[in-house]
Order: structure tokens, then C-alpha cells, then sequence
């Protein structure tokens, strides 16, 4: 036997429960860490639907007092931090590890180690931030959880405004995720600029892979000022320099800028896999290719470049002058305009298509209806003398977490439909996977349609209760209402995952008839991926093979 | 009606606002009508049909003009939304000034509004009183916004929008309300446990009305002998935290309460200005305002009334 041969014995089936997770917590395999950073995800999404739950169980009505004023304020910082971070991060992050390497052909990531260590970083991160509740008290016996807000605006982190060590915790736990988060962008890079398959050029990659592309560029670019940032606040707290400390002639301002310089791009980080989960599915389901990729690309590296300039439209209230002010409505409006090319290229791709409604497409076509409204209230806040009066209301709230929830979980959720069958060789139930789409469609409506008006009606966020007579008192009820039935879809869910692993329906290696390259191999994957590295001639390699009479690659 | 509805403007910078939104509004309303009738039209036309023959449909790679057109009009939108609101913008940031205008400094503190009319030398605290402009003899009001801590925010919505209060970083707005009336709003920023209690209570009077207040404020109280509530007062380290105009007491932590009884209520809105609610709030800050700076000091009884007593006193 020569030394470069790869053993591919078969291991025994079953081996230890110690054996088996030690595996896990070893391995360096793509699609192990891909599902671990899914699986930390899908935890850490309960975790911060209850703090939510908490909060709108407090506020659906004036002057309630479920929990104190402390409590409300750990919820919404714990619960931004958690859905941010150790929600939307290690899914975006898990997606991109299980299926760039599938979808160009390559055998694993480019850096498998700095894949795992990246990994681990970020989990660490989401302990440190949890561990808070028993360890941010410290020496002072005040604290537990850091109660500063998500942005954890200056002063209100330094030493005088926050005793004990939440704050601390909090700043360890995005500084160790920020540097996994660097580390997977990195290895993201890496891997699709050197380990397509042949054939495969830039301008054959599946649109998902250009857009994890432009995500993992944008996490370098974004998530370094971050960090920087954390670092400057921990010498701030421990070493006496005044970056961020007010009542020593530190600036407020600089830490806003560090913040939205991360911020506003990291909105970007998150969407744009959405947006590739949904220009995978909606081809698929509308059984055409998808109509202007060159174009799709392009708007997807304009979004990446103006999704750095816009960072300032978080700032319109803290008094830039009038200049500034302009510039930042102008970069932000024009960011509407690729991302509207996007939408109607998708509508482009469906017109004269035969739209198969399959789960995946439930929630891609719920996130084209959602996203459009998402971009449009963008809009309004773009104008800043509108965002005078709507910024850090509930009418904010309801925009972001309409481009959150109503885009980058519901692509998400299609997602999750759309890649079990190869990730477990199994379908998920499609009953179950119904009565969890109108659940939370509807939830989700009853919640966020609903919450722009309080808004409106001159709600601020982030108060524990507010006072009877402001015309508040029906909307916020409505609001509350919606989460019952989320948190009912989200339960359907997460009983589906759990019953199809066990006894789901086989599936195949293809059973959606799709075109890109991982429906080409078994399922679940094996090891190594593939076998022979493949060829690809066109960005359909699938479609070539299913229809040689007329293969893409004449087209393109 | 809501008292705190932005599309219900009183005052110039709200008004402009307004306008702005509703033509903003009106865009938006119609790019939604057209795209969402459109994706409608998409997924209800094109779905497959049972009795489909499995065909592939034709395969479309994409049209150069097609794509121009959705690139260029929503960039004529983009233009036309981004000049209108770079003229509100100037028109809101760099008003004019004429000579009947009114200074007022706000300070932001955790969790209530200082005010101080440099010009009337007055200090008030959380309810804030400004004459009624009259639109051709206008006499706005300018806000200088400080802050004594964390991050606050001035949103009176029907006044005009928010603006942030930065400690080392004065801000500027202005207000000039056409109507007399009472204007509410909040904190719009959090900064701290009782964000949430941090109210805003604008009070509009018509000119002599607001002539009246000055001069009431601009009083200082005289009292002939030290009353108990008064000595405990003063001895009881409140004077450390509060302003009582013509006493020892001159703290600047808490408000300013000379005229405390001129105000229709206490903790920054957070309970009305009745005797009882201000012994309970003497007594124990916590059941009024968790959370709030205000510290108990445990007085007996007999203290907290008289105490109550004494600020009672104080028109």
C-alpha cells in the first residue's frame, strides 16, 4: 500500500456515546461544524425568543410590572446580543460552512483547523455572555447580566454607570465570537478564490457562493472596528484611559461610529445569505435559471461597498451637522436600488416559470412580499428628518426585525427545508413544515405589522412599561398576541427536526430535480465529499447533465 | 386622540416633518401597490398546474434592457426622495433667528430634565414652559442640549423631532409651537434602569400667561421662621442633591425645587403632584420610581410630613 493512499474503511456503526461526541468536539470536517454551528444557533434562538417572550408579556399593557425595571433592561441587551451574535451569526456562519465547499467541488474548507478553533471562539463567546448571570455581579454585588443595550452606547459601559462585571462579560463574549467570526471570514475567502472545482470560474460560482463571498469580505471589514472597539472599552475599564469615558473628556460619538461601522455592514453580513438561500430555492422551485446573474452579482458587490457608507443613518438624532446628515441619506437610499434590482430579478426568474409550492418556496416567496416592505420602511427611515421623529421608536423595531426576521429567517426556515434532505438523507415532514409556515407567517404579521404603529403614535424603545392614554395600550396587546403564535410555529418546527432525524421520509440524493453541484452526491455526503473532483461547465453543472440536448453552457 | 402622534404637528420643525413624511409616505405607498400587485400576479399565474406535463419551462438568462429600466427609474425615485429631504434638512438645521426668541438650556439627568432660562434667570426642572409663537411675530424657542451623565434624548413628537443629549457634546433644536396647549413626549434615548419614567412635559401659554409664570419663578420665597419640615430638610443632607432658592440648600444632582408646587407633577412625570403621592415619594422613591437616583433616607413619619409640609410651601 503506498503512503499517499487514503483509507476509506467504514467505521463500525455503533460506537461509544463518548467516542461519538468526542468526534464532534475533534472534528475538523466542514459539514460536522456546519451543523454544530446550526445546532448552537437553533439553541441559542430559544434562548432569546424567551427573553423576547418576557419583554412583550411585560409591555402588553401600561403600567404592568411582571418584571422590574432591571430584569426588562438585561432582556432586551441580552436578547439583541444573543439574536445577533449566537443566532444569526452561526447560522449564516453554519450554511456557509456545510455548502460552499459542496457547491464548488471542493473536498473541505481551506483552513479545516482554523475552522474548528474559529468555531469553538465563537461558542466560547456565547458562554461568556451567559455566564454573566452568575458571574457579573463581582466584587460589588450589582450587575448580573449587562442591562447597556445591545450598541451598549457610552457612558452608560464605563465603570461609573456599570458596577460589577456584566459589562465586562458581555465585551470578552463578542470579542472572542469577533474573532471566530474573522476566522471563518477568512477561511470563507480563502476557500472560494482556491478550492473551486475545474470549470468553475468566478463567473460559474451558484449565486450563493458569490454572496458568502461578499458576506465574508464585509465580517473582515466590519467586524474588526468591533473588536477594536472592545478592546479600546476594556483599557477604558481596567486601564484608565478615557476613549469612551465622558466625565474624563471621552467621546460618546467616537463610540457610535466604532459601533455602526460594525453595525449597519453586519445587517448586510446577515442578509446577504439570505439572499443566497433565495436565489437557490426560487430557481429550483420555479423550475427556470435564474434571470440576470451577471446583474445579481453586481448589486450583490454594490450592496457590499455602499453597505459600508451608510453607517451614520444610526446617528441622525445625536446632532451631525447638516452636511453629514445629507451625505448618509443619500448612500442609504442608494443602497435601495441594487437591492430592489434583486427583487425583481427574483419576480424575473418566476414570471413564465412553473412554481412548484414546496416548504422552501413557502418561505422564499413569504420573504420576497416581506422583504419588500422591509426595504420600503428602509426607505423612510433613510430620510433623516422623518428619522428625527422614528428613530429609537417602536416603528425601528418593527423594521429591523421585519428584515431580520421576515427575510433572513424566513430564507432560513426555506433553507433548513430545502438542505435536510442532504444533510440527513431524509425529507423534512411537509405537514408539520405547513402548520410551522402559517404559524409563524401569521405570528410574525400579528407582531411586526402591528408594532410600527405604537411608533408612530411616539413609543420609544426600550422602556419596561409606558403610561395608559397614548393611544399604545391595543397595538401593544396585538403585538404580544403575535409571539404566542411564532412560539407555536417555532414548536412545530423544532418537533420536525427532531422526528424526520429520526424517522423522516428517505429522500434521495436529489429530491427537489435541482441543479447545483451537491445534489450530485449522496446523502448525507460522504466524508470526503467527492470522490472524483467534478467538472464543471456552466453555473447549472446538474441542469447540463439532466438535459444534454440543451445544456446551459451554449447560454451563458 | 394620541397625544403623542407624529402625523399631528404643532410647531414648525414637526410641520416640516410632516410634510416630508407624507410625500415620502406617498412613494413608498406606491412602489408597494406596483411590486407587491406584481409579485401577486407572479405567483398566482405562474404556478404549476396538477395536470402539469413535467416539461421544463423555457429557460430565460436575463435582458439587458428589462434590467436598465428597474436600474434607472428607482434612481430618478432615489433622487427625487433624496432632494426633498435635503431641504427639510436644511431648513430645520440652520433656521432663522429673529430677536424674540427664547434660550433655554435642558440638561439630561438620570432620570429627570433640568431647565435653565439663562436670559430670565430661572431653574426649573421637568415641565417645561415656552411661550406660543405666533407665525408673524414668531417668538421660537432654542434648546441648548446637555447632558450631567449617560445618553438622554428631547421627543416631544408633535413639537418636532428628537435630538440627543451627549454629555461633552452640546446639541441644538428649536420648537415653536403654534397653539397653546400641553405637549408630551419622552426620553428617546435609553440611559439607564428608568428610562422608561424619564417623562416630557412641554406646557405652551399664550404670552401673558407665560409672563405670569416667569415672574413667579423669577420670585424667591420668603419664609419667616423655620418651620420643622424646613430644619429636617436641612439637616437631612436633601440639600446636598436639591436647589431651594434663599436656603442653604443648594445641591444640583436632584431637581431644583423652589417652586415645586408650581409643577403639576413629581419624578419626571412619573406620579401627580398631590400630597400623597409626594409623602410616598419622600418616604420611599422605589414605589413611585424603581430605580430612581432619589435615595430613602428612612425618616419617621412625623419627618416625612413634615417635610411634605414644608415643600408644600413652596409655590
Amino acid at each position: 500500500m503506498s503512503s499517499n493512499t487514503i483509507a476509506l474503511t467504514e467505521l463500525p456503526a455503533s460506537r461509544p456515546l463518548a467516542l461519538r461526541l468526542h468526534e464532534w468536539v475533534t472534528t475538523v470536517d466542514h459539514k460536522r461544524l456546519g451543523i454544530l454551528y446550526i445546532l448552537f444557533a437553533l439553541v441559542f434562538l430559544a434562548v432569546g425568543g424567551v427573553e423576547a417572550t418576557i419583554m412583550r408579556l411585560q409591555l402588553i399593557g401600561p403600567h404592568k410590572d411582571l418584571v422590574s425595571p432591571e430584569v426588562f433592561n438585561r432582556m432586551f441587551t441580552m436578547h439583541g446580543t444573543t439574536m445577533i451574535f449566537f443566532v444569526a451569526m452561526p447560522l449564516v456562519f453554519g450554511f456557509a460552512n456545510y455548502l460552499v465547499p459542496l457547491m464548488i467541488g471542493a473536498r473541505d474548507m481551506a483552513f479545516p483547523r482554523l475552522n474548528a478553533f474559529s468555531f469553538w471562539m465563537s461558542a466560547l463567546g456565547g458562554i461568556f455572555l451567559y455566564f454573566s448571570f452568575l458571574g457579573g455581579d463581582g466584587l460589588y454585588g450589582a450587575g448580573s447580566a449587562p442591562d447597556v443595550g445591545w450598541f451598549a452606547y457610552a457612558p452608560l459601559t464605563s465603570k461609573t454607570f456599570s458596577l460589577g462585571h456584566s459589562t465586562d462579560y458581555w465585551t470578552l463574549s463578542l470579542l472572542s465570537s469577533g474573532i471566530g467570526s474573522i476566522g471563518t471570514a477568512i477561511n470563507i475567502i480563502t476557500t472560494i478564490l482556491c478550492l473551486r472545482c475545474p470549470g468553475m470560474t468566478l463567473g460559474k460560482m451558484p449565486l450563493l457562493v458569490w454572496l458568502n463571498l461578499v458576506m465574508a469580505a464585509l465580517v473582515i471589514l466590519a467586524v474588526s472596528p468591533l473588536s477594536a472597539a472592545q478592546i479600546m472599552l476594556l483599557i477604558d475599564r481596567y486601564l484608565g484611559a478615557h476613549f469612551f469615558d465622558t466625565q474624563a473628556g471621552g467621546s460618546a460619538v467616537v463610540w457610535m461610529h466604532f459601533f455602526w461601522i460594525f453595525g449597519h455592514p453586519e445587517v448586510y453580513v446577515l442578509v446577504l445569505p439570505a439572499f443566497g438561500f433565495a436565489s437557490e430555492i426560487i430557481p429550483v422551485f420555479s423550475r427556470k435559471a435564474m434571470f440576470g446573474y451577471p446583474v445579481m452579482v453586481l448589486a450583490t458587490i454594490a450592496i457590499g461597498f455602499i453597505g459600508m457608507s451608510v453607517w451614520a443613518h444610526h446617528m441622525f438624532t445625536v446632532g451631525m451637522s447638516a452636511g453629514a446628515n445629507t451625505f448618509f441619506v443619500l448612500s442609504t437610499m442608494a443602497i435601495a436600488v441594487p437591492t430592489g434590482i434583486k427583487i425583481f430579478n427574483w419576480m424575473a426568474t418566476m414570471w413564465g416559470g412553473k412554481i412548484r409550492f414546496d416548504v422552501p418556496m413557502m418561505f422564499c416567496v413569504a420573504f420576497l412580499f416581506q422583504f419588500l416592505v422591509a426595504g420600503l420602511t428602509g426607505v423612510t427611515l433613510a430620510v433623516a428628518p422623518f428619522d428625527w421623529q422614528l428613530g429609537n421608536s417602536y416603528y425601528v423595531v418593527a423594521h429591523f426585525h421585519y428584515v431580520i426576521v421576515g427575510g433572513i429567517l424566513f430564507t432560513a426556515f426555506g433553507a433548513f427545508y430545502y438542505w435536510f434532505p442532504k444533510v440527513y438523507g431524509k425529507m423534512l415532514n411537509e405537514t408539520l413544515g405547513i402548520l410551522h409556515f402559517w404559524l409563524f407567517f401569521i405570528g410574525f404579521h400579528l407582531t411586526f405589522d402591528f408594532m410600527h404603529i405604537p411608533g408612530l403614535l411616539g413609543m420609544p424603545r426600550r422602556i419596561y412599561t409606558y403610561e395608559p392614554g397614548r393611544g399604545w395600550d391595543t397595538w401593544n396587546l396585538i403585538v404580544t398576541v403575535g409571539v404566542a403564535f411564532q412560539a407555536a410555529g417555532i414548536l412545530f418546527f423544532a418537533c420536525n427536526l427532531i422526528w424526520s432525524y429520526l424517522r423522516g421520509k428517505t429522500s434521495g440524493n436529489d429530491p427537489w430535480d435541482a441543479w447545483t453541484l451537491e445534489w450530485s452526491i449522496s446523502s448525507p455526503p460522504p466524508v470526503y465529499n467527492y470522490a472524483v473532483v467534478p467538472v464543471v461547465r456552466s453555473r447549472r453543472p446538474l441542469w447540463d447533465l439532466k438535459h444534454p440536448e440543451d445544456p446551459d453552457w451554449r447560454y451563458e | 386622540m394620541t397625544p403623542t402622534n407624529i402625523f399631528a404637528p404643532a410647531s414648525t420643525p414637526a410641520d416640516s416633518i410632516f410634510g416630508l413624511s407624507i410625500f415620502v409616505l406617498l412613494n413608498v405607498a406606491a412602489i408597494f401597490i406596483v411590486v407587491f400587485a406584481l409579485l401577486a400576479y407572479v405567483v398566482v399565474r405562474f404556478r404549476s398546474k396538477r395536470n402539469d406535463d413535467r416539461k421544463e419551462p423555457a429557460q430565460i438568462y436575463g435582458s439587458t434592457q428589462v434590467e436598465l429600466a428597474w436600474t434607472v427609474i428607482p434612481v430618478l425615485i432615489v433622487l427625487a426622495l433624496f432632494l426633498a429631504s435635503a431641504r427639510v434638512i436644511a431648513s430645520i438645521q440652520n433656521p432663522p433667528r429673529p430677536p424674540g426668541a427664547l434660550e433655554v438650556i435642558v440638561t439630561g439627568h438620570q432620570y429627570w430634565w433640568e431647565y435653565r432660562y439663562p436670559s430670565l434667570n430661572i431653574v426649573s426642572a421637568n415641565e417645561l414652559h415656552v411661550p406660543v409663537s405666533d407665525p408673524a411675530h414668531p417668538t421660537p424657542t432654542f434648546l441648548t442640549l446637555l447632558s450631567a451623565d449617560t445618553l438622554h434624548s428631547f421627543w416631544v413628537p408633535r413639537l418636532a423631532g428628537k435630538t440627543d443629549l451627549i454629555p461633552n457634546h452640546p446639541n441644538h433644536m428649536w420648537i415653536d409651537p403654534h397653539e397653546p396647549g400641553l405637549f408630551l413626549g419622552q426620553c428617546a434615548q435609553y440611559c439607564g434602569t428608568q428610562h422608561a419614567k424619564m417623562l416630557l412635559r412641554v406646557y405652551v401659554q399664550p404670552r401673558d400667561e407665560f409672563d405670569r409664570w416667569v415672574r413667579e419663578q423669577q420670585q424667591t420665597p420668603q419664609s419667616a421662621a423655620l418651620s420643622p419640615g424646613q430644619r429636617t430638610f436641612e439637616s437631612m443632607a436633601c440639600g446636598n442633591c436639591h436647589t431651594i432658592s434663599g436656603t442653604p440648600a443648594r445641591g444640583r444632582f436632584g431637581p431644583d425645587l423652589t417652586h415645586i408646587m408650581s409643577r403639576d407633577t413629581i419624578a419626571a412625570g412619573a406620579a401627580p403632584n398631590t400630597p400623597q403621592k409626594l409623602r410616598l415619594w419622600i418616604k420611599n422613591p422605589d414605589a413611585v420610581k424603581p430605580g430612581s437616583k432619589m435615595p430613602a433616607m428612612g425618616l419617621p413619619d412625623q419627618d416625612v410630613d413634615a417635610v411634605a409640609a414644608y415643600l408644600e410651601t413652596l409655590r
